[in-house]
């Protein structure tokens, strides 16, 4: 029992570790990513060298660091610890310093049911590469994604100001109407794959259709992939879909907010676009699965078998699971970059008009669909 | 009568109505650029293919922008052979400057075929224009604009206030490295 507590202890922290260093290395990404896209430079002035002569060689290992302004980050930490932590005396006191402390703990427990890996076997003990294996996965991750919302409406409710106000109440709107579209959309992979544990899931789509293609859920589910792409973004409100902020109108739920509540909230943003992407990952994507790794080894559908041992199959399984991530952040990161953002009312008529009818249809059809095989 | 045209929106077409193909075509286009300029930033670190810039950026305190030859930039006064100011404190240049910076103080020139010299010369680049036109209404070809000095900055009023001396011996010209990038 304590044994298991450990293990799944050290797991969480492993996983947190990963999603943490993500999200802070998002401030990185982002800058130098709309950088490249734009034909420019981006940040690379926070150098750190060491003064003394002896520390030459550090200096030379830094070097390549500062120059890709990989130090920002740090930088930007520093100067958001420093900054004044201004509460509005009108606003609630209370409530203000709760609410980026919920927005960021409800960003963070989802992770936990995410697997990112399979099963690894250390001096006997197997050990599932998932933080909590919980038989409704799927459901507690959107249930945290949408008490999300509460720190976003009691940031703008707390803090006695109308744009925030205004900023709280548009995401609470927005959240409900994609929230609607995004369970609806994950529906038709639940439904094909017959499971919300997301372990299962993801081990139903190591088969293979037709004997050589994987059965991922972008495969099976491309309507679906796609709505989930577009409603996953909302949900993190970034800038496609940026009502809730709108820098270019009202400032948004944290207008009030300044230091490190508002870096909060900024790592919030960063946090849900990383769960997004592994949603994505193991919804659609296959999760940890490889083409053609089996427990084994490789099993190409020509023949040919490489035998592997069962660790580095775990870590490729790993390693592929971080790059289907990092993928996907990269595309959120170029579709917030390229895309310019809805009206209020553009946003809430797309979630309505077109993305729920799309998604009701493609859980029809797919319901249609099975129902045929399973009679054939 | 005014004639009015009235511009209609462009009708979206099927495809663009349906958003996703044009969604991806815009990814396209800046994911184009992204690696692009990935795979460039990539070679210049190695000093590959230098020619190709990978940004329109010009990293300001390092490299410099390779300036126009008419630029007007921060004043100067020239010299004659001896090293003497060629300057005849005629004040044309006081009387025509619109922003009234320039403080001339005359004095008698001891050689008798030069009426005056400029006891002191002052401008004060806070008030400052940069019209030029100073540099056309000197007689005498004594003040340029041409130093290529552009970073002006004090940290008070006094400080932006050049006197006889520092218009002589533009003091605080750095020489700059020869532009690398075309302007």
């Amino acid at each position: 029992m304590l044994a298991a507590l450990g293990i799944q202890t050290v797991l969480a922290f492993i996983f947190l570790g990963f999603v943490f260093n993500l999200a802070a290395l998002h401030a990185w990404i982002e800058r130098k990513q709309s950088a490249l896209m734009q034909d420019r430079i981006g940040a690379n002035r926070a150098w750190i060298t060491l003064p003394w002569k002896w520390a030459l060689p550090i200096n030379w290992i830094l070097m390549p660091f500062n120059k890709l302004g990989l130090f920002h980050p740090i930088a930007d930490a520093i100067k958001m610890f420093t900054k004044e932590d201004y509460i509005p005396p009108s606003g609630n006191k209370f409530l203000h310093t709760l609410a980026p402390c919920l927005s960021l703990f409800f960003a963070l427990v989802g992770f936990a049911a995410i697997p990112f890996g399979n099963t690894i076997e250390i001096g006997g003990r197997v050990i599932s590469l998932q933080v909590a294996n919980i038989n409704v996965a799927l459901l507690y991750i959107f249930a945290m994604a949408s008490m999300g919302v509460y720190g976003v409406v009691l940031a703008g409710f707390s803090s006695n100001n109308n744009y925030a106000v205004l900023g709280g109440l548009r995401a609470s709107s927005q959240m409900l109407s994609y929230e609607i579209a995004i369970g609806l959309t994950v529906m038709g992979v639940v439904m094909i794959y017959g499971s919300l544990n997301l372990q299962e899931l993801v081990r139903a789509q190591g088969n293979y259709l037709l004997g050589w293609l994987p059965l991922w859920g972008v495969v099976v589910q491309p309507v679906g992939f796609l709505l989930f792409l577009a409603a996953g973004i909302a949900e993190t409100k970034r800038i496609p879909y940026d009502a809730p902020e709108g820098e270019s109108e009202i400032i948004g739920y944290f207008v009030e907010y300044s230091g490190m509540k508002f870096g909060m909230f900024f790592f919030t943003d960063y946090l849900e676009t990383i769960m997004i992407a592994s949603l994505a990952t193991t919804l659609f994507f296959g999760g940890w699965q490889v083409p053609y790794l089996m427990d084994a080894g490789f099993h190409f559908p020509w023949g040919q078998a490489i035998s592997l041992s069962p660790l580095l199959v775990s870590l490729l399984q790993i390693l592929s699971f971080v790059l289907k991530v990092l993928f996907f952040c990269w595309l959120f990161m170029t579709i917030r970059w390229t895309l310019p953002r809805f009206r209020y009312d553009q946003l809430l008529k797309l979630g309505w008009h077109y993305m729920f009818p799309i998604a009701l249809a493609n859980v029809f059809v797919t319901a249609i669909i099975l129902l045929v095989i399973e009679g054939m | 009568m005014i004639k009015t045209k009235i511009v209609h929106r462009p009708k979206l077409n099927f495809w663009q109505k349906l958003y996703f193909p044009e969604v991806f075509r815009g990814v396209l286009l800046t994911s184009r650029h992204f690696f692009k300029n990935l795979i460039l930033h990539f070679f210049h670190s190695f000093g590959l293919f230098r020619r190709i810039a990978a940004a329109v950026t010009i990293q300001y305190p390092e490299e410099f922008w390779k300036l126009p030859s008419r630029l007007r930039t921060r004043h100067r006064l020239t010299k004659r052979e001896d090293g003497s100011p060629r300057c005849v404190a005629c004040m044309m240049c006081e009387t025509v400057c619109p922003a009234r910076c320039i403080y001339i103080v005359a004095e008698e020139h001891p050689d008798p075929n030069i009426e005056k010299r400029p006891k002191s010369f002052d401008i004060d680049l806070g008030k400052c224009v940069y019209c030029g036109f100073c540099v056309e209404a000197c007689p005498e070809d004594a003040i340029r604009m041409d130093t290529k000095i552009l970073d002006i900055a004090a940290y008070s009023r006094q400080g932006m206030m050049l006197d006889m001396n520092e218009l002589l011996n533009p003091t605080t010209f750095i020489p700059r490295r020869e532009a690398s990038r075309k302007s």
